[in-house]
């Protein structure tokens, strides 16, 4: 395995703003992820971050994630997070992200 | 007018003619004086024919001497009156001047003498340890600080040659200089006597009869000796009549027991050597009772039931020193420091050797060293894991061990390191009695700080009320089973202790 570059793409539906990741979520992720998520301010509707191509989130990924839910939590928009590992549901629950949003079953996705 | 000057006269204490000049009201006429007495002579001789006392505070201090008149006319009343009042003021002024320079006489003295005690302070440390002995797996820490600028407690290590370290602990009765004479004394013959014995009742018993012979007769000197074989975790000991050690662990406190006369009092001493095992997680302490015997306002002592107290709460800290010492003072807070206070601590941090695979039980699964560049904890974290493997590690727990390499590689590059790709990180991997032990080592200065890590107020976080970021160290805790920090000169290490499988 090898260190995998960040990047990201919006697919998004009427109901949802869906972010999807690849790659590595940690330091040189940060620029990536303000981009992301100005593309999606402004609307109204939940937004869905979805993990299910990224299999490596360190303290400053945690960081990150916690900065963009609190300019959603500002706005009043639900987060969803996808595709999670059970590895990183953990860490979700360690670092209780698991309170603020909402983890969605692998079943579902 | 004055035409020629003398020596001035000495008149001695003892000399009956100070005795006379004292009991004299004014002005005396030697001619009219008949003494033996040296100094009236040599006045005599000095052709003094007047001698005015002065007379401060029932104190001769000093005379004016007058020889013939020009005019050879003795000495008139009007003269005498005049020579008794000038006498009289000036004899207050002369006792004042000599006051004055026997202050500044004893101000040099006491000078000198502090500077002799700086100088006897600056020796007496360097007959301390200037390093503490490195043992991987254990940890070793030491303070000392006398009642006054010398004192007579001290503390050594003396590595054997076959890996294994004396230990020793000793107070000298009383403080101050005469306490550290006999502390230096004593600290050779015992450095002298390890080359000769391993076996700490050997080393304590060749000491007595070497001290005994220079010792003062009211003096002597406690001592606690230990030899520590790292490999084994066994501590063999003996004790001269010194404070007992305390061992602490989950299990409780424990004091280690042996008695032994101390040094010094009686020749043909013997010592029983008693064994003990230091299990990895506990700490050993061995203290002079400058600490048992500090006293508090209210005249109350520390006491051991106080010192058993604080080992059994704070054990585990990192900085134990640091730990009794702020209870210590707040304890005694507002009371001059009575005794000196020297404390050693010996920790057993683990079982497993990082650097080496040595020790028995243990595999070693290999190390590597990776520049400091940001990102590369991800690389740490992938080597790891391959060497981790095939140890059979449930892979729930491999991977919580992985993110915790990943952290801890993350804050040795970053804050160990400053990111200068230059300085490395080293990471040592371990499997031992069921646990993966992973040492990620830095070149940092400055110690980790990995201690009492609180939980990241995730509500302040998300209000902005506090950094998004934060959540290293925490995690690291949080993942793993054990994380052990220690500092060695290189830098700060950080030891991961992961169980294959979860305790059931």
């Amino acid at each position: 395995m090898t260190t995998t570059t960040f990047s990201w793409d919006v697919q998004s539906s009427e109901d949802d703003a869906v972010l999807v990741l690849h790659g590595d979520i940690n330091s040189t992720a940060a620029s990536g992820f303000e981009a992301a998520y100005a593309q999606i301010e402004g609307g109204t509707e939940s937004i869905v971050i979805d993990f299910s191509d990224t299999d490596f989130i360190n303290s400053t990924g945690i960081a990150l994630i916690v900065s963009l839910l609190a300019k959603a939590r500002a706005a009043h928009r639900p987060v969803i997070a996808r595709g999670l590992t059970d590895h990183y549901r953990e860490i979700f629950d360690i670092t209780r992200l698991s309170d603020f949003l909402t983890i969605e079953d692998p079943a579902q996705t | 007018m004055i035409t020629s000057f003398s020596e001035p006269t000495e008149i001695t204490d003892n000399d009956p003619l100070a005795a006379y000049l004292l009991a004299a009201a004014g002005p005396v006429e030697l001619d009219k004086v008949d003494l033996d007495s040296p100094a009236l002579r040599a006045l005599k001789e000095a052709q003094v024919m007047l001698v005015v006392p002065l007379i401060s505070q029932g104190e001769l201090v000093g005379t004016i001497n007058l020889g013939r008149r020009l005019s050879d006319q003795p000495y008139s009343t009007d003269d005498r009156k005049l020579l008794a009042g000038l006498a009289s003021q000036v004899a207050p002024a002369i006792r004042l001047a000599q006051l004055v320079a026997e202050q500044q006489a004893e101000a040099e003295e006491r000078e000198r003498i502090a500077h002799e005690l700086e100088v006897a302070a600056l020796i007496q440390q360097t007959l301390l340890p200037k390093t503490l002995p490195e043992i991987p797996g254990w940890e070793i820490d030491a303070y000392y600080r006398p009642a006054q600028a010398v004192g007579g407690d001290f503390y050594d290590f003396v590595p054997l040659e076959d890996g294994r370290y004396v230990i020793l602990i000793g107070d000298v009765t009383g403080h101050g200089v005469p306490a550290a004479l006999v502390m230096a004394s004593c600290r050779s013959i015992l450095r002298s006597a390890t080359q000769q014995h391993s076996d700490p009742g050997a080393i304590l018993a060749t000491t007595n009869e070497a001290l005994i012979v220079d010792i003062p007769p009211n003096m002597f000197v406690t001592c606690l000796c230990a030899v520590l074989d790292p490999d084994t975790s066994t501590l063999r000991f003996s004790n001269a009549g010194h404070n007992l050690p305390y061992a602490s662990s989950s299990d409780g406190v424990t004091e280690l027991r042996a008695t032994g006369m101390p040094l010094g009092l009686m020749p043909d001493m013997q010592y029983d050597v008693v064994e003990a095992t230091i299990e990895p997680g506990t700490a050993l302490l061995l203290s002079s009772d400058g600490l048992t015997e500090a006293h508090n306002p209210e005249r109350e002592m520390y006491g051991f039931g106080r010192l058993r107290e604080l080992l059994e709460h704070s054990y585990s800290d990192t900085d134990l020193l640091k730990s009794i010492l702020t209870d210590l003072d707040r304890f005694s807070q507002g009371v001059e420091q009575e005794d000196d206070v020297t404390l050693v601590v010996v920790r057993h941090t683990s079982s497993a050797r990082s650097s080496a695979a040595t020790f028995s039980g243990v595999t070693d699964l290999g190390s590597f060293e990776i520049p400091s560049v940001p990102g590369s904890e991800r690389v740490v974290m992938d080597r790891v894991l391959e060497m981790v493997a095939s140890v059979g590690m449930q892979p729930d727990r491999l991977q919580r061990l992985g993110s915790a390499v990943a952290e801890a590689a993350m804050n040795a590059i970053e804050h160990g390191n400053k990111n200068r790709p230059e300085l490395t990180v080293s990471v040592f991997v371990a499997v031992n009695d069921g646990a993966v032990h992973v040492s990620i080592a830095d070149k940092g200065t400055s110690p980790a700080p990995l201690t009492a890590v609180k939980e990241p107020d995730l509500e302040a976080k998300l209000e902005g009320l506090d950094t998004p970021r934060g959540w290293g160290l925490f995690l690291i805790e949080r993942l793993v089973d054990e994380v052990i920090t220690s500092q060695t000169d290189d830098g700060n290490v950080v030891e991961l202790v992961m169980r294959l499988e979860a305790k059931t």
